[in-house]
C-alpha cells in the first residue's frame, strides 16, 4: 500500500496559558511512500516523529494537510477503520491475557463478512506466531516473557490482520544492546516476507540507517531530508543532518571559501570550484582524512587508539574549538605517534561544507 | 543491645497499653460474655454457661428483623453503588473540562456527617401535616401518588435507606475507582483502538480486566461496611429503630447494649459474634471467587 | 472513489457519535453532581426560611425572598448546640494529639528501634487490624461504666487515641528515610528522641498531616460511642446533639433551626476540605475507610 502524506501539520495548542503561542509538532510534511517499502522516522526526541506516526494511524487527528493510503483519503478516519498494526514503545500487550489471546484479540474485532471462526483465527494466530518465531510460548502471559520476546508478540499482534500499513514506535528502545541488534534483522527479514509498507520511528540513526530502504531525518516537526540511507549520509542537505548521521559524528571546522579554495584556520585546505566567497562550517566525515605529511591541514595530536581493522587518530584544531578530531584511516597507515603534529589531505566527497548563517549545504564541483 | 530492648518496648508501651485494654482484652471478653447465660448487668453476676444466649438472639424477632433489613441493604447498596460508582468514574475519565469540578463535588459526601446530613434527607422524603415533602410532590407531578417514606410502608423506607447508604458510600468508591482508571496504561487503549476494538469491548475486555483488583477491593469493604450500617439508619429513622422496623444487626446490638431495652450485654456479644460469623464467611466465600476472576499484575 | 464517499460517512458517523457520547457523559455527571449538591442546598436554604414561611409553604420554594438568620441565632441559644461544638472540639483535638503522640513512638519503634520480640509483636499489631469495633465496643462500654467514666471526656477519649493501621502507615513512611541520616545522626550524639523529634518527623510531615485529617474527620463525625457513653447534654457531641435536637429540640417541630444547626455542624469539614482537597482525597485512597 502506497501512503501519501501532502501538507501533513499538526499544531497543539500552547500547554502555557499565558502564552497563546501553538506547539507545532509536525509541519508541512510531504511524502510519497512507495509500496512495500520499510521506512525509518528519524530524529531526536520531539522532533514530531511520534506524533507523525500517530497522524498515520488515527490515534490523533491532524490540523491541517491530507493522508492517503493509495487512492484512499483517511485524514480523519478513526483508527479502526483505517486498516493499520501499530506495535507501541513499550508493547501495550494485555497483561492478563495469553500470547495466544493477544494476538487473537485483533480478529476478534472482525465484524460482518470478515469475521472469522475460532479454527481460522487459532490458525492465523499460529502463522503469526510462527513469522516471528513466537509459536512456543502461546500459553505464556506477557509477564513471564523476556523483552525480546514481548516485542516478537506485539508484532505478530500488529500483524495478525494483514494490515494495509504497519507502524512502529521505537520499536528497538525498550531492549539491550544485543538483542537490539538481534531484533533489527528480524525486523527487516518480517517485512520482506510480508511486503506490507512499514514505517518506523527511532532516535536511533544507526538503527534506522542498517535496515530502512528510505529514511525521513525530522527537526522540529520539519522534515530536513528524505532519501536511501547511503545517500542521505552521503549528500546532506545541511549541517543538521550532516552531524545527526554518522557514527563517531562528523568533524565540524569553521572556516571560509575564498576564490574556489576552502580555508580553515586560515589555511587552504581544499579546491571547491564553482562555490561563492563566504563564511562556512566544513563537516569532515571520520574517514575523509589522508594521513599526509605533506597535507594542509595540520592538527595537534593528541592520541591514537587502535581498533583492529582501523586506526582512530584523535587531534585537537583552533577551528574547531573544544572538540575532538576524530578520523578513522586503514591500519596498514603508520602513525607517528612521538610528535607533537600530525597532517592530513581532504577527500573532497567526504567533505561537506554548509554556510555560516543558513546552515544549507553548499555544493562544489568535484574534480 | 540490653539498653535498647527496654527502649523499644517504652516507646510500645502505649499503644500496647490501649490496645490491650481496648481491643484485645474485649476481644476476648466478647467471647466469655457471649456464653454467659442470665447475665445481670447490675448485680455483675451470671448463673450458668453455655449457648442460650444464642438461641435467644436467633429467635428475637427484633433479631430476625435487624437480620432481614441488613440483608436487603447489602443485597441492594453493594451492587448498585459499585455499579454506578464505576459508571461515574469511566465518565470522569473520559472528560477534562470540569473534571476537577465534578470530582470535587463528588467527594464531598464522605466529608460530611452522617447524622446531620441524614435529618436533611428526612425532612426531604417525610410526610407532614404542613406539607407531603418534596420527593412525595416530585412523584405527584408526575401522577403517581405520593407515600410517606419515613413513617410509610416497609418497601419506602427501605428505598430512603439505601438511597442515602448510596450516597454516603459513592464518594469512596469513585475515588477509588478513578484512580484505578488513571493507572491503567494509556498504550493498552491505543494498541486496541488502532486494532478496531469496540468501546463496549475495550471496556469489559481490557479495562475491566484491569482494574478488577480495585473492584474486588470495593465489592469485600462494600460487604463489611453494609453489614455493619447504623448511623445511616438512625440519621433518616430516629434511635427506636425497632419501632420503625428499620434496625440493622449493629443497632440490634448497641439496643440490647444501652437505651430503654438495653442491659444485656450477654445478647448483644452474641449477636455481635454473629455478625462478625457472617461477614467472615462472606469475605472468605468473595476470596474464593476472585480467585478465579481477579487479574492480578 | 466510491470507497471515499463511505469513508466521509463512516468520519461523519465517528464525528456525530462521539458528540452524543459528550453531551451523555456531561448530563450525566451533572445529574449526579445535582443528587450530591441538592441536600446541601436545601439544607442552606431551608436553614434561612422564617418558621412561619417554610411552615406556610405547602409546595416549598426553590429560593427565599426574605432570608433570616433567626434560626441561628435559635440553634444556639434554645438548644446547647455551642456547647456540642465545644464539646466535639475538645473531643477531636484531644483524641488526635493523644493518637499522634501515640502512634508516632510506636512506628519510632517499629522503623527505627531494634528489640527482642519486634516482629512478633507487629505481626500481633497487623493481625488487630482485621477486628471490627462492633466486636470490641460491648466490653469497652461496660469497662467505662465500671471505672465510672461514663459522660466524662476521659471516657469519650480514650478508647480511640490507638489506630493500629495509621501505626502500620505511619512505620511504613519512617522506613522510607535513609538509615544513613540515623547513623549520621548518631555519629553527632544525637539521642534518638530527639533524632524523631528533629529529623523524622519533619521529613514526614506530609504523611503526619493526612493522618491528623482524616483522624479529624473521625472524630467529628463519630456518634456510636459517644452515644454509649454519654447521656448527659452537657457531654453531647454533634452527632449526637443532633439526634437530640431532632427528637427532643425546639419544643415543637422546627425544622428551619435544625437546619441551621446542620448547617452549622457541616460547614468546619466541608471547609476543611476544600482547602486540603488533594491531600484529604490521596490520604482516603491510601487507604481510609469510612466507619
Amino acid at each position: 500500500m502506497k501512503v501519501i502524506l501532502e501538507h501533513l501539520t499538526k499544531k497543539f495548542p500552547s500547554r502555557n496559558r499565558k502564552s497563546k503561542e501553538e506547539v507545532i509538532a509536525v509541519n508541512d510534511f510531504n511524502f510519497e511512500i512507495p509500496d512495500g517499502k520499510l521506512i525509518g522516522l528519524l530524529g531526536p526526541s520531539g522532533c514530531g516523529k511520534s506524533t507523525t506516526l500517530n497522524l498515520i494511524c488515527g490515534l490523533q487527528m491532524p490540523t491541517g494537510g491530507k493522508i492517503l493510503f493509495g487512492d484512499d483519503d483517511v485524514t480523519n478516519l478513526p483508527p479502526e477503520n483505517r486498516g493499520v498494526g501499530m506495535v507501541f514503545q513499550n508493547y501495550a500487550l494485555y497483561p492478563h491475557l495469553t500470547v495466544e489471546q493477544n494476538i487473537i484479540f485483533p480478529l476478534q474485532n472482525l465484524k460482518g463478512a470478515d469475521k472469522l471462526t475460532k479454527e481460522q483465527m487459532k490458525q492465523k494466530a499460529a502463522e503469526a506466531a510462527r513469522l516471528v518465531q513466537i509459536d512456543h510460548l502461546m500459553e505464556r502471559k506477557p509477564n513471564e516473557l523476556s523483552g525480546g520476546q514481548q516485542q516478537r508478540v506485539a508484532i505478530a499482534r500488529a500483524l495478525v490482520k494483514i494490515p494495509r500499513v504497519l507502524l512502529l514506535d521505537e520499536p528497538l528502545s525498550n531492549l539491550d544492546a544485543r538483542l537490539r541488534l538481534q531484533t533489527r534483522e528480524e525486523i527487516r527479514r518480517i517485512q520482506q516476507e510480508t511486503k506490507i509498507t512499514t514505517i518506523f520511528v527511532t532516535h536511533d540513526q544507526e538503527e534506522a540507517m542498517s535496515i530502512s530502504d528510505m529514511i525521513v531525518v525530522m527537526k522540529d516537526g520539519v522534515v530536513m531530508q528524505i532519501g536511501a540511507p547511503q545517500d542521505v549520509y552521503d549528500d546532506p542537505t545541511n549541517l543538521f543532518v550532516a552531524k545527526f548521521l554518522g557514527t563517531p559524528p562528523i568533524n565540524v571546522f569553521e572556516g571560509e571559501i575564498k576564490g574556489g579554495k576552502l580555508l580553515i584556520g586560515g589555511q587552504e585546505v581544499l579546491s571547491v570550484p564553482g562555490a561563492a566567497d563566504q563564511e562556512v562550517y566544513a563537516g569532515v566525515r571520520p574517514e575523509g582524512f589522508i594521513l599526509d605529511p605533506e597535507g594542509p591541514l595540520s592538527c595537534r595530536l593528541n592520541r591514537v587508539e587502535v581498533m583492529g581493522r582501523d586506526i582512530s587518530v584523535i587531534s585537537q584544531h583552533d577551528a574547531a574549538p573544544g572538540v575532538m578530531i576524530r578520523s578513522i584511516i586503514s591500519a596498514e597507515n603508520q602513525v607517528d605517534t612521538t610528535g607533537a603534529e600530525v597532517r592530513f589531505s581532504l577527500k573532497p566527497y567526504k567533505t561537506h561544507i554548509f554556510n555560516k548563517a543558513t546552515e544549507e549545504r553548499v555544493r562544489f564541483d568535484i574534480a | 543491645m540490653e539498653n535498647n530492648n527496654r527502649k523499644g518496648w517504652l516507646y510500645l508501651l502505649p499503644a500496647i497499653l490501649f490496645l490491650g485494654v481496648f481491643m484485645v482484652y474485649p476481644l476476648v471478653d466478647v467471647f466469655v460474655y457471649s456464653f454467659e447465660e442470665g447475665y445481670n448487668s447490675a448485680s455483675q453476676t451470671f448463673f450458668g454457661t453455655g449457648g442460650y444466649n444464642y438461641s435467644y438472639v436467633l429467635r428475637d424477632p427484633y433479631f430476625l428483623q435487624a437480620l432481614k433489613n441488613t440483608l436487603i441493604l447489602v443485597a441492594i447498596t453493594v451492587p448498585l453503588s459499585t455499579g454506578i460508582a464505576l459508571l461515574i468514574s469511566v465518565l470522569l475519565n473520559s472528560i477534562e473540562k470540569l473534571r476537577d469540578f465534578f470530582q470535587t463535588v463528588f467527594f464531598l459526601p464522605y466529608v460530611t456527617n452522617t447524622l446531620a446530613v441524614g435529618l436533611v434527607f428526612m425532612i426531604l422524603f417525610k410526610k407532614t401535616p404542613y406539607s407531603d415533602g418534596l420527593v412525595n410532590l416530585i412523584i405527584q407531578f408526575f401522577g403517581a401518588k405520593g407515600v410517606d417514606f419515613i413513617d410509610g410502608p416497609y418497601a419506602a423506607k427501605m428505598f430512603v435507606l439505601c438511597f442515602y447508604t448510596i450516597w454516603i458510600v459513592m464518594p469512596f468508591k469513585i475515588l477509588i475507582l478513578t484512580s484505578a482508571l488513571a493507572s491503567v496504561d494509556q498504550g493498552l487503549y491505543n494498541a486496541a483502538k488502532v486494532d478496531g476494538t469496540s468501546r463496549l469491548r475495550i471496556f469489559t475486555r481490557i479495562t475491566l480486566p484491569m482494574i478488577s483488583p480495585m473492584i474486588f477491593y470495593l465489592v469485600i469493604t462494600g460487604f463489611i461496611g453494609a453489614f455493619k450500617a447504623y448511623s445511616d439508619a438512625v440519621a433518616i429513622f430516629g434511635t427506636n429503630l425497632n419501632a420503625a422496623e428499620m434496625n440493622t444487626i449493629v443497632g440490634y446490638v448497641y439496643d440490647m447494649l444501652y437505651g430503654d431495652s438495653g442491659g444485656y450485654p450477654s445478647y448483644a456479644s452474641a449477636a455481635a459474634i454473629i455478625l462478625f460469623a457472617i461477614v467472615l464467611t462472606i469475605t472468605v466465600i468473595n476470596l474464593l471467587v476472585s480467585r478465579r476472576h481477579v487479574h492480578y499484575s | 472513489m466510491g470507497n471515499q464517499l463511505e469513508y466521509e460517512l463512516i468520519e461523519k458517523k465517528a464525528r456525530q457519535r462521539q458528540r452524543i457520547r459528550r453531551i451523555i457523559t456531561y448530563v450525566f455527571l451533572a445529574f449526579w453532581a445535582v443528587m450530591v449538591l441538592f441536600p446541601f442546598y436545601w439544607m442552606v436554604l431551608t436553614s434561612i426560611k422564617s418558621y412561619s414561611a417554610y411552615n406556610s409553604e405547602y409546595i416549598p420554594k426553590f429560593y427565599t425572598l426574605s432570608p433570616t438568620l433567626q434560626n441561628y441565632v435559635d440553634a444556639f441559644t434554645a438548644v446547647p448546640l455551642a456547647r456540642y461544638f465545644l464539646n466535639t472540639l475538645i473531643f477531636t483535638v484531644a483524641t488526635t494529639v493523644l493518637m499522634m503522640i501515640v502512634i508516632v513512638l510506636a512506628a519510632f519503634a517499629f522503623a527505627r528501634l531494634n528489640f527482642k520480640g519486634k516482629n512478633f509483636v507487629f505481626v500481633l499489631f497487623l493481625s488487630l487490624m482485621m477486628i471490627p469495633n462492633e466486636l470490641v465496643i460491648i466490653t469497652n462500654f461496660v469497662t467505662i461504666t465500671n471505672l465510672d467514666l461514663r459522660n466524662t471526656f476521659l471516657g469519650l477519649i480514650l478508647p480511640s487515641v490507638t489506630s493500629v493501621f495509621y501505626i502500620y502507615l505511619l512505620k511504613e513512611n519512617f522506613e522510607q528515610i535513609p538509615d544513613n541520616l540515623y547513623y549520621a545522626a548518631k555519629v553527632d550524639g544525637t539521642s534518638d528522641f530527639r533524632y524523631l523529634w528533629r529529623v523524622m518527623i519533619p521529613i514526614s510531615r506530609p504523611t503526619l498531616i493526612t493522618i491528623t485529617i482524616l483522624k479529624v474527620i473521625e472524630c467529628w463525625n463519630s456518634y456510636v460511642w459517644p452515644r454509649l457513653i454519654t447521656d448527659d447534654e452537657n457531654y453531647f457531641l454533634v452527632s449526637n446533639g443532633i439526634q437530640e435536637i431532632r427528637e427532643n429540640g425546639f419544643g415543637r417541630e422546627n425544622i428551619p433551626a435544625m437546619m441551621a444547626a446542620v448547617v452549622v455542624i457541616s460547614v468546619p469539614l466541608i471547609v476543611l476540605f476544600l482547602i486540603f482537597r488533594k491531600k484529604i482525597m490521596a490520604g482516603v485512597a491510601r487507604g481510609g475507610l469510612k466507619g
